[in-house]
Order: structure tokens, then C-alpha cells, then sequence
């Protein structure tokens, strides 16, 4: 399996990501940077890391989503190559148009940084094949803007088409009816605010994350 | 030229910075205000005759995010 990780200026959770990946797929990612317009022949999966791309400039994401890197991105996505943001990821692919909706600023206006429980919504995805329906995992959080926004007819299609791929099991940030991840319509982009990257060994403390990652091994060889 | 571009959360979409201006200005003892929405101005030095039009595809496409915000456009 062909991996990359996407770094933007500001990028900070990019080699927990590399790592993840290299942990799980046997292979260190390519790691691209934000200014290339090409990506690697040949990827299965494209990787957006956590972090405060731009500082957060002008909003969360906004200008790494137009960055040159994300054209390739966006076009790839368009083929079907899977890809994975996290936190400022998750923002980034919301500003660049490949998932609906937005992130705003925490309802409580605090930086939450902690472990949560996550609801697994939709366990049918390529991403969380290794995970039960229904399930509680734990995974953590690390974010100022993670209160995700739509308006009500498009929470209503996201919901009714199985989309919500992780939810809050409890309030975290304000987030509409707690979502924590989102997939697009043809299920291949994965937005989510925790972190996976962030808990794929024991010494982590916990190992819920690596599943999606082992998850998208088992889907995408 | 120059143009300034209003940027302001839509009506309807909860702003908590708004809301925590408003609970410290009733701290400050300003007594009366209804409501705060905060919003974000962007000033652009544009080259002479820029249409109005090409600023608005500005806002569109960088200076708001329009799934959450609105903007207005002056020529100054």
C-alpha cells in the first residue's frame, strides 16, 4: 500500500501520521510538500495532517486549502484514491470543497485537548472496517476549532446516507448532533477532528486508532 | 483603488465570540446590548477599475467562507 502525507508550514502532527502509517503499512509514507503540484504515481491513500497550517490565517485551513498541493489532492480524490484528514486535515478538506459543511470555533471557546469516547456511526467505510457498529472507542482530541457546522438539509442527507462515520458521546466542542467525522459521497475522503495517529501502540495509552489504519490496510492492500 | 470587504457569520449560525463580547461588555456595565455578531474586515489595494465583480469572486472563493459567512463589498 502507497502512502502520503500532505506537510503544510504549521503542519505539527505530520510525522505522528508518518509514523502510523509506516507502523501499520510496513512502508514509510512520501511525505509532500504543501508547494509541489504533483503527488507520487501510484497512491492509495492520501494523508492531510493535524496541525495550524498558515496559523490558522484568516480561518482554520483556509489557506492550505488553496495551496497548490491540494489541486493534486482534489483531483485524485476525484479518482477515488482514499483520503484521510485529520483535525486541521479534517478542516483543510471542508475549506478546499471535498466534504460539506465547516468548522468553527469550539462552542466553549477552550482548546480541548483530551482523551474522548467516540460513537462508531458507520462501520461499513474503508476506514472503519475494524471497527464493531455502534462501538465505543477512545481516541483523543486537540482542537480550538472543531464545532462542526452545516445547515439542517445537509445534517439531514449526511445522517440519512450513512455519512456521520463518528460522533461524540458526549458534547465536546458544540458540534452539530456531535459529529466527529465525516465521509463524502462516495465514501473515499475521511474527515474526522480526533486523532488516530495518536494512540496506535500500548505505551500510547491505547491502540483505537490503529484499527483505522489497520482497517485501511486490510481495504486498500 | 481600494475596496473593503466585510466578512460577518450568517444569521442564524451561533458565534461564541460574539457571545463572550457580549457577556464582558455587560461586565463592563454596559447595560443594553442586545446582541454581538463579530466579523472580520479585509482591506484590498486593487489596481484602478478592478470590477466589482472580480472582488466579489474574491470573497467567494478566499476572504469568506460562505457555507458559514456573508460579505459585503465597498469601493472606497
Amino acid at each position: 500500500m502507497k502512502t502520503a502525507v500532505v506537510v503544510f508550514p504549521g503542519s505539527n502532527c505530520d510525522r505522528d501520521l508518518a509514523v502510523a502509517l509506516r507502523e501499520t503499512t510496513g512502508v514509510a509514507p512520501a511525505m509532500v510538500w504543501h508547494g509541489d503540484t504533483d503527488l507520487p504515481a501510484g497512491l492509495d491513500l492520501i494523508a492531510l495532517p493535524g496541525g495550524f497550517s498558515y496559523g490558522d490565517y484568516l480561518r482554520s485551513g483556509a489557506m492550505s486549502a488553496r495551496s497548490p498541493v491540494m489541486r493534486a489532492v482534489v483531483a485524485a480524490a476525484e479518482r477515488g484514491v482514499a483520503v484521510l484528514g485529520v483535525c486541521n486535515g479534517f478542516q483543510v478538506l471542508t475549506e478546499a470543497g471535498l466534504l460539506p459543511g465547516a468548522l468553527m470555533r469550539n462552542a466553549g471557546l477552550d482548546f480541548v485537548c483530551r482523551t474522548v469516547a467516540l460513537e462508531v456511526a458507520n462501520s461499513q467505510t474503508s476506514f472503519t472496517s475494524r471497527y464493531d457498529a455502534g462501538e465505543t472507542i477512545r481516541i483523543p482530541v486537540a482542537h480550538h476549532d472543531g464545532n462542526y457546522f452545516a445547515d439542517d438539509a445537509t445534517l439531514d442527507r449526511l445522517e440519512g446516507e450513512g455519512r456521520v462515520v463518528f460522533r461524540y458521546g458526549e458534547s465536546v466542542n458544540g458540534s452539530a448532533r456531535r459529529i466527529a467525522g465525516i465521509v463524502n459521497d462516495q465514501g473515499n475522503v475521511l474527515g474526522l477532528m480526533p486523532h488516530p495517529e495518536r494512540v496506535i501502540e500500548d505505551a500510547h495509552g491505547g491502540t483505537d486508532g490503529r484499527r483505522m489504519f489497520d482497517g485501511l490496510v486490510a481495504a486498500l492492500g | 483603488m481600494k475596496a473593503r470587504v466585510t466578512v460577518t457569520l450568517k444569521p442564524g449560525v451561533l458565534d461564541p465570540q460574539g457571545r463572550a463580547i457580549h457577556h464582558a461588555l455587560n461586565g463592563l456595565g454596559f447595560d443594553g446590548v442586545e446582541g454581538v455578531r463579530q466579523g472580520k474586515v479585509i482591506e484590498l489595494d486593487l489596481a484602478d477599475g478592478t470590477p466589482t465583480a472580480a472582488i466579489e469572486d474574491m470573497a467567494r472563493k478566499l476572504l469568506a467562507n460562505t457555507v458559514i459567512e456573508t460579505f459585503r463589498v465597498e469601493t472606497l
